[in-house]
């Protein structure tokens, strides 16, 4: 039973090559040890490994900008309807696109907004400017946030109801005796009552923030080229697996993870300092 | 009014994701003096409404393409709001043998088998997990946590497959997936939540542990087991990234690979990869999107099931954690 395991830690044990010079034809045991000299590319400023930082940091940047307000956004509009029919159909349209891949994803962008696709013609038939949105270097990513958002934002807001859900009727109730608009009620009782989920999805989000949209990148990065689209997991994948330098990009990946975890402590931490409950465990005790 | 509206409220079933019975009420129903209240409840409806249209509007021209005859297509030269003479030529092109068929095929094979094993796999461990005379149940747990926070990196993951000679076979596309630790975590709340007593008088009996596992513990979780067997299959369906890793041979491509080859890449779907050797195969745009559809049934199909299981096993897992 245990065994199965084995896919998580003999990969982990794998890391090991981050500290050799790996030779795929010898293995990994008679590979050369080169002590730190895989990080090096770490802090030596290699041009293609700063890139990839800097298109990571940006994207996630993006991300927790545009992205992570939209279910909350959503969640606060569905709650809000009188009408439960309607917003049940909301529900089982919105969470659809979280349920397919991302290659399809991709694939119904680029005919919709791509070449020869309906946007193109509408434009034509209004007389405006050929839209050049697919495999535009400029576009590039807002488009990767666009598709973010309508594949994931609908999902997203299951937490977020669920919270809402949970907040004490009186509350509302004591407000609007003590004459809180509809506003003022948003603002002193619905947010409040959704902040411990806010902040703990946030921490989660924390923890990924340097891994962005892997598959999604992958998919377009032929089109607009890697000055743009290259992230540390693409990087990872194109010089190490691709490209056969598998030392350094062992180490890139095993960095990202292990500041993958303390991001997610830390904020963890500092949620504590607030006063909120954070990550469950923590929580328990 | 505000009677009225609480009333019409309340006569909603309750929401998918509702928990709270007291949930029935919006926060506005209370308010009086709001003359602008429908009004506002109509805004709130164009604005998901329209939400809604972009989602599902991008699904209505993929299905209106793949349905639309050669003609059509070479007038309006791409995708096609309304197929004018619909037509199954390009679902019957696609079906006709080929790499497509076989694909189709890959997919349903990793998606059956993989959902099996994953389920076989998680149920197992979860359930020594939620089990108190387990011994070092407290450090497995960790162990499987840590899974969760920490990720391992593409490469080290690719030579441990490579090490176990799984390259181009379809079980690199399964086994290194077979297990998620949320998942576990989930089933072994779900298994904890069941009465001890059960097992206890079980174990009385002399039935042994694979024993009361198999005759009890399983028949009385079966929703767990759907709605958990139900998030594995769309994994296995949706793969693709461990398929471009690790599947080189193109006979053994999944789905999700073809579709990155003929709509992602936009690669030309040729006569081989349709086998209508003498015939005069359908539109590009057509084959492309029928393929699309194909891709896109099994989901759509066991769609209802997803999204009340879904939610619902989100939640527990989410926050019982």
């Amino acid at each position: 039973m245990m065994v199965f395991i084995g896919f998580f830690y003999l990969p982990l044990l794998g890391n090991v090559i981050a500290f050799k010079d790996y030779q795929p034809f010898i293995g990994i045991l008679e590979s050369e040890w080169v002590g730190l000299d895989n990080f090096r590319v770490l802090w030596s400023g290699d041009p293609e490994f700063l890139n990839a930082l800097k298109n990571t940091l940006i994207i996630t940047a993006l991300q927790l900008m545009f992205t992570f307000p939209v279910p909350i956004a959503l969640a606060l509009l569905m709650n809000s309807l009188l009408s439960q029919a309607f917003k049940r159909w909301v529900q089982s349209i919105l969470y659809l696109p979280y349920f397919l891949s991302w290659v399809v994803v991709v694939a119904i962008f680029q005919h919709i907004l791509g070449y020869n696709g309906p946007l193109e013609s509408f434009m034509a038939a209004i007389g405006g400017p050929e839209p050049q949105i697919i495999g535009n270097p400029d576009f590039f990513k807002p488009l990767l946030i666009l598709q973010d958002i309508w594949k994931n934002a609908g999902w997203g807001t299951i937490l977020f109801l669920a919270a809402l859900g949970g907040i004490d009727e009186g509350l509302y109730q004591a407000a609007a005796v003590d004459g809180a608009s509809r506003w003022r009620q948003l603002w002193h009782v619905t947010l409040p009552g959704i902040r411990s989920v806010v902040i703990l999805i946030l921490i989660l989000r924390i923890g990924d923030i340097l891994t962005v949209g892997f598959e999604q990148i992958i998919l377009q990065q032929q089109a607009v080229g890697r000055d743009v689209s290259e992230v540390l997991d693409t990087y990872v994948y194109n010089n190490g697996i691709l490209g056969g330098d598998w030392g350094t990009s062992a180490a890139v990946g095993l960095v990202k993870g292990v500041i993958g975890v303390g991001l997610v402590l830390l904020a963890n931490k500092l949620a504590h300092m607030f006063g909120e409950a954070g990550i469950y465990r923590k929580a328990q005790r | 009014m505000s009677v009225m509206e609480r009333g019409h409220a309340h006569t909603g079933p309750e929401a998918a994701t509702t928990r709270s019975p007291k949930r029935g009420r919006r926060s506005g129903g209370l308010y009086v003096g709001y003359r602008s209240h429908w009004a506002a409840e109509g805004a709130k409806m164009l604005a998901l409404g329209l939400c809604c249209l972009v989602v599902l509007g991008p699904f209505a021209m993929v299905v209106a393409t793949s349905l639309a005859d050669p003609e059509q297509i070479a007038r309006d030269g791409g995708m096609v709001l309304w197929p004018e003479v619909p037509t199954l030529e390009a679902y019957r092109a696609i079906f006709t043998g080929g790499q497509i068929s076989g694909a189709i095929g890959v997919s349903a094979f990793v998606t059956i088998v993989g959902t099996a094993v994953a389920l076989s796999v998680t149920s197992l461990l979860a359930y020594a997990l939620s089990r108190r005379t387990m011994p070092f149940r407290g450090v497995l747990l960790g162990a499987v946590l840590l899974t969760m926070l920490f990720g391992v990196g593409i490469i080290p993951l690719y030579l441990t497959v490579k090490t176990f000679h799984l390259l181009d076979s379809l079980w690199s596309l399964i086994i290194p997936v077979s297990v998620s630790a949320f998942n576990v975590i989930v089933m072994r709340q779900f298994f904890q939540n069941l009465p001890d007593e059960i097992s206890e008088a079980a174990t009385i009996d002399g039935a042994s542990e694979l024993k009361i596992f198999t005759t009890i513990i399983v028949p009385l979780s079966k929703p767990i087991f759907a709605a958990i067997g139900l998030f594995y299959a769309v994994n296995f369906w949706n793969t693709f990234f461990s398929a471009l890793l690790y599947i080189n041979d193109q006979s053994k491509w999944p789905i999700q690979l073809i579709l990155r080859q003929y709509l992602v890449n936009n690669a030309q779907v040729g006569l081989d990869e349709v086998a209508m050797a003498g015939e005069m195969p359908p539109a590009q745009p057509s084959l492309q999107m029928a393929i699309l559809v194909v891709s896109l049934i099994p989901i759509v199909c066991v769609y209802p099931f997803l999204q009340k299981h879904f939610t619902k096993g989100m939640l527990t897992g989410a926050i019982k954690g």
